[in-house]
């Protein structure tokens, strides 16, 4: 049985399917503004790569994705490292943090475009609010997972605790912190588009809603697949970090974590 | 019975824990000392509060009561000059052997340099040359507790501290480390105290083995051990040896001890 590991069935499965779909869509004459055939997809595809149109807008969504992403990541980082040392710091933020959560991120949308403009800043702001959350709750929990035995030792040695945080409780918190980056990734990503939806000067996501408006769906349909692609090399670059950094985390719980939190959203 | 070379003495120790249904009496006076370059056993089933000891020992737990002093100055927190060697290896994983042997130096800045040769002679020592560039995953068990062992001799403690150190590996590794770590004492002649629940391994290891009986926890002897060394694993058939055995188990045996 190698039937687990069959490329050329993967492809074969592929090719099926998006016969299926245009065979489908010819046979029952379902209008192109519906769904179109995936020829027309391609079609779609192409036209925009070779008129450049597809690779200025990505530009701009990747820019803002990135720079959302750091943000965010960065500003959680660092509030959720002083959640986890700081019991008074967890008392007096952690009721304004649980109301923040509780709420949908994406609704603040309309309010960021209004306060930073149409221009890059809102979607940066946008994708790292909604990038927050993931990992500032893996950060709390992954330095609060250190082993206790460890910290023992590290006591035993007569270790400050900026060394046990160093040596021990950061380390250990690892595979949280990029379980948490993986989806902080795929969120600054929706956090991005979801801005250029309310209001943008360009970007892909504007792309989708200006051609929503003209009924190209076969465009749109053109965009969701760069989307697609750009979201899932994204995620590949973060997970080849993941395996460089957490080489001695035999445990491939960090990736179970990152896939059962992305279907959130 | 002070001696003047005492490295730990333990006076009048007393250990209580705050729990929601009133305080646990965990120890009650507690008094031994420990000679230097001694190695003494403490032996006791689960639960008798071995593990407190060991902790208050290490500094890693205030006393309710009494005093525990270390080269006569009273233990009140962690210390630079103690060794401790857990039940598990407490290794860390993103950390080669070598590196996990360095922590305390790393921890109490002694000098990578200067203790670099020292930590690969200590592991060449334990019988683990050629292993100092691998990560602690991929050796077995009882490797990794002689790398644990050798991180607890690495900044020349004044005492070494094991508590159950070999209580999580089979039989046959637990023998053989046993011999390894009589061989690695005879050789380094450290201050150690060693807790153990075995009965034997107290016995083939210590010069002495206090004895602790549970609720609360308190020595109930302190049993010498005049076998000489090096004592092959077959010393443990001789009669002198069961004859200590079973001094010492007298002491748990349902009815035929002195508990309460």
């Amino acid at each position: 049985m190698n039937g687990l590991r069959n490329p050329a069935l993967r492809v074969a499965i592929l090719i099926g399917s998006l016969a299926l779909w245009e065979a489908a869509v010819r046979a029952l004459r379902v209008p192109a503004f519906i769904l179109p055939p995936p020829s027309q997809v391609g079609a779609a595809l192409y036209r925009g790569a070779v008129s450049g149109i597809y690779l200025q807008h990505l530009w701009i969504t990747l820019a803002e994705t990135l720079l959302g992403f750091a943000l965010g990541s960065a500003v959680a980082f660092l509030v959720g490292t002083a959640l986890a040392v700081s019991r008074r710091t967890e008392y007096f933020l952690y009721p304004f943090i649980v109301m923040f959560q509780s709420m949908p991120k994406v609704a603040l949308a309309p309010l960021v475009v209004i306060w930073f403009g149409l221009g890059l800043t809102s979607k940066v702001v946008s994708a790292a609010l909604i990038a927050f959350f993931p990992l500032l709750v893996n950060t709390i929990v992954g330095l609060r997972s250190a082993d206790e035995d460890r910290v023992d030792l590290m006591r035993s040695l007569a270790a400050s605790e900026l060394q046990i945080f160093r040596m021990l409780r950061l380390p250990s918190a690892l595979p949280f912190i990029m379980a948490g980056l993986e989806v902080a990734m795929v969120f600054s990503l929706v956090g991005a588009i979801v801005a250029e939806f309310v209001g943008a000067e360009a970007g892909l996501g504007m792309l989708i809603q200006s051609r929503n408006f003209s009924m190209d769906v076969a465009g749109e349909f053109a965009i969701l697949f760069i989307l697609a692609v750009m979201g899932l090399l994204l995620n590949t670059a973060l997970v080849s970090v993941r395996r460089r950094v957490l080489f001695w985390d035999p445990s491939q719980k960090s990736e179970a974590n990152a896939a059962s939190l992305k279907g959130g959203l | 019975m002070a001696r003047a070379a005492d490295v730990i003495s333990v006076k009048g120790l007393r250990k209580e824990y705050g729990t929601p249904r009133g305080t646990v009496l965990a120890l009650d006076r507690i008094d031994f000392t420990v000679g230097e370059g001694e190695f003494v056993a403490i032996v006791g089933p689960s639960g008798c509060g071995k593990s407190t000891l060991l902790k208050i020992l290490a500094g890693l737990l205030p006393a309710t009561g009494g005093e525990v002093r270390l080269r006569s100055v009273s233990i009140t927190g962690p210390r630079r000059d103690i060794g401790v060697v857990f039940q598990s290896p407490v290794l860390f994983p993103w950390r080669t052997v070598l590196d996990n042997v360095l922590l305390p130096v790393d921890v109490q800045r002694l000098g990578r340099e200067d203790n670099r040769s020292r930590a690969l002679d200590l592991l060449a020592l334990v019988g683990l040359h050629g292993f100092e560039h691998r990560y602690p995953w991929e050796l077995s068990g009882g490797m990794q507790q002689r790398v644990a062992i050798t991180r607890g001799l690495i900044h020349n403690p004044a005492m070494l501290l094991m508590d159950e150190p070999f209580g999580a590996l089979d039989a046959l590794t637990r023998e053989g480390l046993n011999l390894e770590l009589q061989r690695i004492w005879l050789e380094r002649r450290e201050t150690v105290v060693f807790i153990t629940h075995s009965i034997a391994e107290a016995v083939f290891l210590a010069d002495r083995v206090l004895i602790m009986t549970p609720r609360p926890g308190h020595i109930a002897e302190e049993v010498p051990v005049a076998i000489p060394r090096p004592r092959p694993l077959d010393v443990m058939a001789a009669p002198e040896f069961g004859g200590i055995v079973r001094r010492i188990r007298a002491h748990f045996s349902a009815k035929g001890g002195i508990e309460a």
